[in-house]
């Protein structure tokens, strides 16, 4: 099997599992894990890193290191904005009283 | 150290999925977020050990200067800004998703691999439609420009001519390495995304922001494929595809298609039925007399709520309201304020148990019974013109406030709502319209019903 077929099998997985992890979500976390989501993008982080790291001229550099402000802010901001929605659920007494 | 971080990596992939998983359960949203958190900081560090690399102190700098402006942001925002924020983040998510295509495309990096150069291009179209669809979105929600929908002359087709432009163009950096048609390319991906955002009214950027948060995750897919990142090529498959599940039931709980949001405006052939009746003020005293006496008291809070941050002053409110043997629940709309939640995110700040929070289906059949019920900055989702055909709100289902034995309308001003449409609701027999700031509207309901 060669490697395009294997990605293909891991894109078929992934999508799966992002389906099933979010099929039984409750309404009341839908914001939330929209923007939970939105963070593990930022993972794009690393591949403008990667790209930044083999950029040799000027404009290859200047594009990728637009790049990485670009994934290291959707990284960063998505985690602080994912935290500070779900701190809320956590000081709240658990239901049924 | 190459095997070391792929080892990284996969294991990123693990806690991503992992958080995720926890992030859907409201007892473990928070560890599922810190979980992917500590992933996020492994594989950025790992990165560095990467060999070949260059430019390490260029990264570095980027990373900085990203990490350290978005986070003050974030944190500095107020929670009801919380979905614009959602916006621009995700829109810097899919521009890095651009960037790194771009880069490649550049360099050239594919030779024979015309499979892979495709995803690259396919990735750096919708990263970049994302990045600027989403600045729009946040434009938009921010106050920046009009929520309205924006509309021109011919607007469909010049959008579908950029739109088809941007493809061709894509084809044609496919088949050939020339510099141009990959700067002409982007220009007009990015062009088509901020077109596709702008007749987009504010009542349906919900939806928006959701589709493009699974667009930016589809690209970052692609372009670990092009670069052979597993990292990248699972987080954003993952989030692409539970993105767009997510979009789907956003849409599905406005009853409008995915394909009527993007292709025509909210509300844009209106039909403005005559509304009869009038506008029947109510003073606070009064108010909080008709509270003081039922037995049974359902809020509806909406967007207004949120803006006023009104949230901690309802929540004393029904606090007295039980006190004095009052039963009081929360109806929550699966669109009420800007995002599916958005209510249940901003009473659980302040307080309130979720298990007093209702969704339409349950709390629908209990308005009947329901002495007062108190719309707090709501309109167009408990609008009784939902129900009559010919309406612009038409189809989309609603709190059935219109049932109750009376209603409170808390509003600033006879201002209408998202989709412009006049609310046959504040015209009813048993309306009162309550007018004021959400917030010290009810911070003087709770003095006045304390002393009833």
């Amino acid at each position: 099997m060669d490697s395009t077929w294997a990605a293909l099998y891991i894109f078929l997985l992934a999508a799966f599992t992002g389906y099933e992890v979010i099929s039984r979500v409750p309404v009341i976390l839908h914001t939330p894990l929209m923007s939970g989501s939105n963070f593990i993008h930022g993972i794009v982080v690393v591949g403008a890193m990667v790209v930044l790291g083999h950029a040799e001229t000027p404009l290859e550099q200047a594009i990728g290191f637009f790049g990485v402000i670009l994934g290291a802010a959707n990284a960063a901001g998505g985690y602080a904005v994912t935290e500070r929605m779900l701190e809320m659920f956590e000081r709240k007494p658990k239901g049924g009283q | 150290m190459e095997n070391f971080v792929e080892l990284i990596y996969f294991l990123t992939a693990l806690l991503f999925i992992l958080g995720l998983k926890r992030m859907s359960s409201p007892n473990t949203a928070r560890s599922g977020v810190i979980w992917a958190g500590v992933a996020m900081v492994a594989a950025t560090l790992a990165t560095f050990l990467l060999p070949n690399m260059h430019n390490q102190l260029l990264m570095l700098v980027a990373i900085v200067i990203g990490t350290v402006v978005a986070w003050i942001a974030a944190k500095r925002v107020q929670m009801t800004d919380m979905p614009q924020m959602v916006a621009i983040y995700n829109g810097m998510g899919g521009g890095a998703a651009g960037a790194i295509a771009a880069v490649e495309l550049l360099r050239g990096e594919f030779g024979e691999a015309q499979g892979l150069k495709l995803l690259a291009i396919l990735g750096a179209l919708i990263g970049s439609v994302s990045f600027t669809g989403s600045l729009i979105a946040f434009a938009k929600l921010q106050g920046l420009m009009s929520s309205r929908p924006i509309q021109f002359p011919a607007q469909k087709l010049v959008n579908a001519g950029v739109g088809v432009g941007a493809l061709l163009l894509a084809l044609w950096v496919l088949v050939s390495q020339p510099s141009f048609p990959i700067l002409a390319f982007f220009l007009l991906a990015l062009s088509f995304g901020v077109l596709m955002t702008l007749p987009i009214g504010g009542g349906d950027m919900p939806v928006v922001i959701s589709l493009y948060n699974a667009f930016t995750g589809l690209a970052v897919g692609f372009e670990g494929f092009a670069i052979g990142n597993a990292a990248l090529i699972v987080a954003g498959t993952v989030v692409g595809a539970a993105g767009t599940l997510l979009t789907l039931l956003m849409a599905k709980a406005m009853n409008r298609s995915l394909w009527s949001v993007l292709v025509g405006g909210f509300g844009v052939e209106q039909e403005a039925g005559e509304v009869k009746g009038s506008l029947k003020p109510i003073d606070l005293e009064d108010a909080a007399v008709m509270l003081a006496y039922a037995s049974k008291v359902i809020f509806v809070p909406g967007y207004g709520m949120a803006v006023a941050q009104a949230q901690h002053k309802l929540r004393e409110v029904a606090d007295v309201l039980e006190a004095k043997g009052i039963e009081v629940k929360y109806a929550i709309h699966p669109v009420a304020g800007r995002m599916p939640g958005h209510m249940n995110v901003l009473l659980a700040e302040a307080g309130v148990a979720y298990d007093k929070l209702y969704d339409l289906e349950d709390i629908n059949p209990e308005f009947p019974q329901a002495d007062v019920a108190v719309v707090i900055g709501a309109n167009d989702v408990v609008n009784p013109a939902a129900h009559r055909k010919g309406s612009p709100l038409y189809g989309m289902p609603i709190l059935d406030v219109d049932k109750a034995k009376n209603a409170i309308v808390i509003k600033r001003g006879q201002g209408k709502g998202f989709a412009g449409v006049e609310n046959e609701l504040f015209f009813a027999d048993n309306t009162r319209m309550l007018y004021g700031d959400a917030q010290s509207v009810l911070g003087q309901l709770v003095q006045s019903l304390k002393k009833l």
